[in-house]
């Protein structure tokens, strides 16, 4: 620490975001945890309604989950071109990080739509509860995602990639490849311990 | 129907005209507050106000803020109080006191969330942003703009609560809202809404705080400055950090759970269809508890800069202090169980949740006996903060050992849901946290505004609050052992009502304090000139905030100092270069002032108020406008500029001509 040179300009802003995003995943994690928790306990109140097995069609998760990884990967290579550079391939992979990623939330979209057409909604038991709970959290975070990607798209059509856009995708590349790892713990403990 | 499309649940009758009481209270709020806007605007101090203070970003102007919100919010919480007492006072037998149980309910609801969320919180937290930075020798914290944000976040949230005095009514399920009181079915009106979403904002405000002091003091630290060379309050802010990341999401969490069960019909705390109820308390107290210590370390970090300075003494085991934070907070996290022992979770768990809860007493004795020894031989000037933390060091151990005693499951049994456990957390929070606040009131108020606080009036006042919450708490811990429960509308023992007026004469005691710290205010005012501290250091402090005028530059540091010892401005006066004169100055880069804070907390605020009264379309432009606020802010590129080194310099000289 008292090497750190610090001149009149005080302190690396860059830096300082990308510590402070860090910190908020960090966060974000105990509020994920926290909803895990939550399911954990409610995992088996069905109230007499449906079981995970009833419900879950795992080929469709998976179709889901292998977009979602896809979207991760496309994000990598977002990453690649920005260190090179490149605007326009930074420009084209967000875009194929971004379908990818409408994909999955449109995936999920329509499990939870034939879920509560089919009378299993929210409402139905806390099992159920907790299940929307925890999946829709995650899709929020991901929709979240998606908006400040298109945000990114923008700015990067309309500035180019300067020091501040480069910060932000960074901080983005971070969020959503964190929702990844979340995305593979819910695969895991939501539908293939529930379906299995 | 349209009507209800355009205006949700929210009709004329919400706002309570049959209860005189309520609108006694709504036309004093509104009398006040009309005063207020109609001197600011006889004075035409609106643009001044929006420029230099709404839209700053200034660390220090945002903690001047908080603690005005912490101020205003403590009178009304303190009016709680004020009614409660006189309820519990007169309310034997066939009189039932003046107040109607509903009504009754929604007073101590209050009370408890406004005196931690809005009284402690903003207090501390103003504190901390004055003085942190300065004492770290840094120029401001790390995300100016967030800290606007979490301000008004905080500011607008506490209006929430203002505003359903007047329109609905406040929550009655208590200020931890267990169900299933609080679920729809118990509680179909707009008051636990109004708690959830003032909760849940303001914790969202805290949550960005965390974030941003945590990395302030970790990536800005004056050159020279270790970890281990940190003054101790910074350090107790640092772990009050590390506490409110890990705890305040399981809160935002808490709460959103409830607010699904009641607005869409979920399963998580109901009684029948799966839902666990007593799942809410665990979460509640996993946030809750470590909570208790957010509010209580940055008030050992008060005391024991107060300490230092007014005994001429470096503090006693600096370490130790450190590690004791430390510790508290890692423990903090494995007691909150003690909180529901009565859940019938077995021996077993009681017992573990029990020893650790005790264990916290270890650390925290710690803490005392460094301040006792930090005492010992030194020239102890007894000014108003001295008292505070005297008061508090007695007094605070009396609350220890009553917690002690709690946390004995089989006297938990005993003493659960009394006026025992009242008495306790109060003793804890009132001489451990709020002294604190006061004392860091006094001793920092300088450096905030130039001059000191009048000291007659604040040792008055310090003696009224004293004596008055002894007499205000010592006789519910009686009121405990004869097993009078918390929260009681009415009663009809006799033998309990001699020890209820007691308290209600303390509570009148206490109110004392609050005039002659109004008073205090007001002849500091009037006697600024006298007041008025010249050097920048009228204690002879210890730290680095005293290095700079008082007030500081807007830079606060012309040239960023280097530190080479704990105690750095003692070390640099006993080396002989403690000068506030600069050799020569740069230009410097700070933030520029921005409305867009003022504004994200204005349509968070529109949001919850929506969200409350059901009016779904309002809802959707309120978070629609964060958003959209949020996206043109991220578009400007220009959010800082550079101060001239011609303008340094004028600024400096300007503070120095004050003189």
């Amino acid at each position: 620490m008292t090497a750190q040179v610090i001149g009149q300009d005080d302190h690396d802003p860059v830096s300082n975001a990308a510590f402070g995003f860090w910190l908020y995943i960090m966060t974000d994690c105990v509020l994920f945890a926290s909803i895990f928790a939550t399911f954990a306990v409610l995992h088996h109140n069905y109230a007499g309604g449906p079981t995970g097995k009833d419900l879950f069609n795992l080929p469709e998760v998976f179709a889901e989950t292998v977009f979602l990884l896809i979207s991760s990967v496309a994000y990598g290579f977002t990453m690649l071109a920005l260190y090179r550079n490149e605007r326009g391939q930074v420009l084209r992979w967000l875009i194929i990080t971004a379908l990818f990623g409408l994909g999955f939330i449109g995936i999920e979209i329509t499990e939870f739509r034939h879920l509560i057409m089919a009378g299993n909604g929210p409402d139905r038991s806390g099992f159920l509860s907790a299940f929307f709970t925890l999946v829709g959290t995650h899709g929020a975070h991901v929709s979240v995602g998606l908006i400040w990607m298109a945000v990114m798209m923008f700015q990067v059509m309309n500035r180019g990639l300067t020091i501040p856009v480069k910060s932000r995708l960074m901080r983005l590349g971070i969020f959503w490849h964190f929702l990844d790892v979340i995305w593979i713990c819910v695969f895991t403990v939501v539908y293939l311990m529930g379906a299995l | 129907m349209a009507t209800e499309a355009l205006f949700g649940k929210l009709t004329f009758s919400a706002i309570p005209f049959d209860s005189p009481i309520i609108m006694g209270a709504v036309g004093v709020s509104l009398l006040l507050g009309a005063l207020v806007v109609g001197l600011i605007t006889y004075h035409g101090k609106w643009p001044y106000l929006w420029r230099e203070w709404f839209t700053s970003v200034d660390h220090k102007k945002i903690g001047v803020m908080y603690i005005v919100l912490a101020w205003v919010m403590l009178l009304r919480g303190f009016a709680d109080a004020i009614m409660m007492r006189a309820q519990q006072a007169m309310a034997l037998g066939a009189t039932q006191g003046y107040l109607p149980p509903y009504h009754y309910d929604q007073i101590f609801s209050a009370h408890g969330t406004i005196m931690i969320i809005f009284v402690a919180m903003p207090f501390f937290i103003g504190l901390m942003n004055i003085i942190v930075p300065l004492q770290i020798g840094a120029r401001d914290v790390a995300f100016p703009f967030v800290n606007s944000v979490s301000l008004w976040l905080s500011v607008f949230s506490a209006m929430l609560v203002m505003l359903s005095l007047g329109l609905g009514n406040f929550s009655h399920a208590g200020w931890s809202g267990y169900p299933p009181l609080s679920e729809t079915q118990y509680s179909p009106g707009p008051g636990v809404d109004y708690w959830i979403w003032s909760l849940q904002l303001g914790g969202l405000g805290t949550l960005m705080t965390g974030i941003n002091f945590f990395v302030t003091i970790i990536k800005m630290r004056a050159p020279g400055m270790t970890l281990m060379r940190m003054p101790v309050f910074t350090w107790t802010i640092l772990v009050t950090m590390v506490l409110i990341m890990l705890s305040f999401p399981v809160l935002t969490v808490t709460l959103a759970l409830l607010t699904l069960d009641r607005y869409l019909g979920m399963h998580f705390f109901t009684n029948g269809m799966g839902g666990n109820l007593m799942m809410f308390p665990n979460l509640f107290w996993i946030w809750g508890h470590p909570e208790v210590y957010i509010v209580i370390l940055p008030a050992f970090g008060i005391y024991s800069e107060v300490i230092a300075t007014f005994s001429r003494k470096r503090l006693f085991g600096y370490r130790s202090m450190v590690y004791a934070s430390i510790a508290i907070a890692v423990l903090s996290f494995g007691v909150w169980l003690h909180h529901f022992f009565t859940m019938g979770a077995g021996a077993d768990v009681n017992a573990f949740f029990g020893i650790a809860t005790m264990v916290i007493a270890v650390p925290t004795g710690v803490k005392i006996f460094n301040w006792l020894f930090t005492m010992y031989r030194g020239r102890i000037e007894f000014t108003t903060p001295t008292l505070w933390t005297l008061g508090f060091i007695v007094t605070f151990c009396i609350g220890g050992m009553t917690g002690v005693l709690l946390a004995v499951p089989p006297a938990d049994f005993v003493l659960h849901n009394t006026e025992f456990l009242v008495a306790h957390f109060h003793n804890m929070l009132i001489p451990g946290a709020l002294f604190a606040y006061f004392a860091g009131y006094a001793y920092w108020f300088p450096k905030a505004f130039g001059f000191r606080l009048d000291e007659t009036w604040g040792k008055r006042a310090f003696w009224a609050w004293l004596v008055g919450f002894y007499l205000a708490f010592m006789p519910l811990y009686a009121l405990g052992f004869m097993g009078m429960p918390r929260r009681l509308v009415y009663y009809d023992d006799p033998g309990w009502q001699l020890y209820l007026e007691v308290a209600a004469f303390g509570t009148l005691v206490i109110l004392l304090g609050i005039i002659f710290q109004i008073t205090q205010l007001i002849v500091s005012i009037r006697r600024r000139k006298e007041l008025r501290d010249l050097t920048g250091d009228p204690w002879n402090g210890r730290t680095l905030e005293w290095s700079v005028s008082s007030p500081p530059p807007f830079f606060n540091f012309a040239n960023i100092p280097v530190v080479e010892a704990l105690d750095a401005f003692t070390d640099m006066k006993e080396r002989g270069v403690a000068s506030t004169h600069p050799a020569e100055v740069h230009s410097i880069h700070m933030p520029k002032n921005t409305p867009a804070g003022v504004a994200m907390g204005g349509l968070a605020f529109v949001f919850g108020f929506a969200m409350i009264w059901h009016v779904w379309w309002m809802a959707l432009a309120g978070i629609f406008g964060v958003l959209a606020t949020l996206i043109v802010r991220a578009a400007n590129e220009h959010v800082d500029y550079d101060v001239p080194a011609s303008e340094v310099e004028r600024t400096l000289l300007s503070l120095r001509g004050q003189r």
